[in-house]
């Protein structure tokens, strides 16, 4: 694999010592392309994502990015090559949503260092991009769920780094939000590490996914491949109905309810 | 509200802070004068400035005696020590708010105080830590204070977040403890003067400042607010959580260690020559922030100066409101403080529903 950025090899972790989060988990991300991680609640999506982001320790395995040793990198040289947008952005005090985007900057700056024309200029071409230009002075408490979810999306593309990590970006939003969120990132052109809750977006946008199950990855493939009926209902335990959509041409996945299934 | 704040958060913070040194200026000029026996403000800026090197010359010696020994004596290291024990104070509850992610901090509230204060107690009444020389009471409150920091730390962390439940309700508990703790040292003290000079500094006042008692609090300012103006940046990505701070290069562990040191220096050195001045860090960096917004580039030196000039004028108001008696300031700042906290937390439900 020529191309491949991140590297993750049998990565364990345990969050008491008795579970296995991540148990022996492998994969890898090429550049440039869009690979979703997917799987029920509790499937250790999060874990994974934390590990590798540095939110979490983990108790086994190596994780290398760009053919570096992610966790012998200091937090500043790992936050210059991966930017994250996490599930949870409250905030306990009020800022503006143009400071909360040139907090993408910090990992370029030294202790001394001021805030520079260029790094406004960045923080600006970042808004434009998100279509939150006119928004910069608006305080962040006050946006709708959507706004701050793009805010934050703002902030990692502030922060210039190619590998963006994304956790359930768009739980909790509604469906036009959640499209708009997905369509600005495939915007951006980089490479992308998400876990998704939703399997038809995970359809549309991925290009490739891991399924995990008990902190164990299960099935790996494109999602025409993976995203099967029985795949579907050996990981997630429910019936559903796969087909190609006639305008997408990608897969679409209907769940069949119990009132509704054909026997 | 809002709009008003966002408004004046373009204001350069140089210009805000410029208008507020100016404030506390001339709160040393208009509150040395003030108390049970007044100097005129024109007496007091003229003695003032017969003490600065150079200029001091140039001042007409026109006053009496008495007038120049209440000013230079007693009142002005008062109004300095006011200055700088309402400077840590504030700052204090900016960084114990950063690090905990909650508006609601405060060294009070959260028991640092009584915990400096009990170990102080020790150190007043028993000379329990006298092998460490002059500065054994400050050392001791400093010790105090971060053991009850940590302790709260550790206890109101549920699953790597700071829980508000948690970290009010172990504020309290560790208050009650060390409250209890300081009694029992009170009630088997040797000394009867000493028990009654450690219940006076126990209920915050300045009165008896000296300008030997500035020193140490005015250098621990100092050098805290230098170290958190280079770090003001990771004091505002550690309000976004302790993960997104991580991912944007902030190594959190180390930050929450340097902060947990300086508050406790802080808040350890004020105590020591002050006693428990309640409310100060909760009451400053909330209007500050409502003031210029949350960016710690701002918040820290605004609240510095407000803190410093707020306290001065309820200490002000503390030696007149009775006069010739005495109120200990930290029952000023209590009555106004406490409804404040009141409000604040009534307001957070209001916002949460």
């Amino acid at each position: 694999m020529p191309d491949a950025r991140l590297e993750v090899r049998d990565l364990c972790y345990s969050y008491s010592g008795a579970d296995n989060a991540a148990d022996h988990v492998s994969f890898h991300v090429d550049k440039g392309s869009f690979v979703g991680l997917i799987g029920p609640n509790g499937s250790g999506k999060s874990t994974v994502l934390k590990n590798i982001y540095r939110a979490l320790r983990p108790d086994g395995g190596s994780i290398t990015l760009d053919g570096e040793d992610l966790l012998k990198m200091s937090h500043r040289e790992s936050a210059l090559k991966l930017a994250v947008v996490g599930q949870e952005n409250e905030l306990p005090f009020d800022f503006t949503v143009e400071e909360i985007v040139a907090m993408g900057r910090s990992p370029h700056k030294k202790l001394f260092d001021t805030d520079t024309a260029q790094d406004k200029a960045i923080v600006h071409h970042a808004l434009e991009h998100l279509g939150m230009a006119d928004m910069a002075k608006r305080s962040y408490l006050n946006l709708s769920g959507g706004e701050k979810q793009r805010t934050i999306i703002a902030r990692a593309v502030a922060q210039e780094s190619d590998f963006l990590i994304l956790d359930e970006p768009t739980n909790h939003l509604d469906i036009s939000y959640q499209m708009q969120i997905f369509d600005l990132i495939k915007r951006l052109n980089t490479t992308v590490l998400s876990a998704i809750h939703d399997l038809n977006m995970a359809a549309l946008y991925c290009d490739y996914v891991y399924i995990l199950k008990h902190g164990k990855i299960v099935l790996h493939g494109v999602p025409e491949d993976v995203l099967t009926e029985e795949n579907i209902s050996r990981v997630y335990g429910v019936d559903c109905c796969v087909s190609r959509h006639p305008v997408t041409k990608k897969i679409s996945i209907t769940f069949l309810p119990e009132g509704l299934r054909k026997e | 509200m809002q709009r008003k704040r966002l408004k004046n958060g373009e204001t350069s913070v140089g210009r805000i802070c410029f208008v507020l040194a100016l404030i506390s200026v001339l709160t040393m000029i208009f509150a040395t004068g003030l108390g049970p026996v007044s100097v005129a403000p024109g007496t007091t800026a003229r003695i003032l400035t017969s003490r600065i090197p150079i200029v001091g010359g140039l001042v007409e010696h026109s006053w009496e005696q008495l007038d120049e020994n209440i000013i230079i004596g007693l009142r002005l290291p008062r109004v300095c020590l006011g200055l700088v024990v309402g400077a840590s104070l504030a700052v204090c509850g900016v960084t114990m708010q950063a690090l905990v992610r909650n508006n609601l901090a405060d060294p009070f509230i959260l028991g640092v105080s009584n915990g400096a204060a009990a170990f102080a107690t020790l150190g007043m009444l028993f000379g329990a830590f006298s092998f460490l020389g002059t500065y054994s009471l400050s050392i001791s409150a400093f010790i105090g204070s971060a053991v009850t920091i940590i302790f709260v730390y550790m206890i109101s962390r549920v699953r790597g977040r700071v829980n508000i439940m948690q970290l009010l309700l172990s504020g309290v508990a560790i208050s009650m403890i060390m409250d209890g703790i300081t009694s029992i040292i009170k009630l088997s003290a040797p000394n009867a003067l000493g028990l009654h000079n450690a219940e006076f500094w126990m209920s915050g006042s300045l009165a008896g400042a000296k300008w030997a008692y500035l020193t140490l609090p005015l250098a621990v300012l100092l050098i805290c607010m230098a170290v958190l103006m280079i770090n003001y940046r990771g004091l505002n990505l550690l309000l976004l959580g302790e993960e997104s701070a991580g991912a944007l290069g902030v190594n959190v562990s180390r930050l929450q260690k340097v902060l947990v040191l300086l508050t406790s220096l802080m808040a350890g050195t004020t105590i020591a020559v002050s006693g428990t001045i309640g409310f100060v860090g909760l009451m400053v960096p909330h209007f500050t922030r409502l003031w210029v917004g949350s960016d710690h580039k701002r918040v820290l030196p605004v609240s510095a100066l407000l803190g410093g000039i707020l306290v001065v004028w309820v200490d002000v108001a503390a030696r007149c409101l009775i006069a010739p008696e005495e109120l200990p300031v930290g029952v000023l700042t209590a009555v106004i403080g406490g409804p404040m906290f009141i409000w604040m937390l009534k307001k957070r439900g209001v916002r949460r529903a």
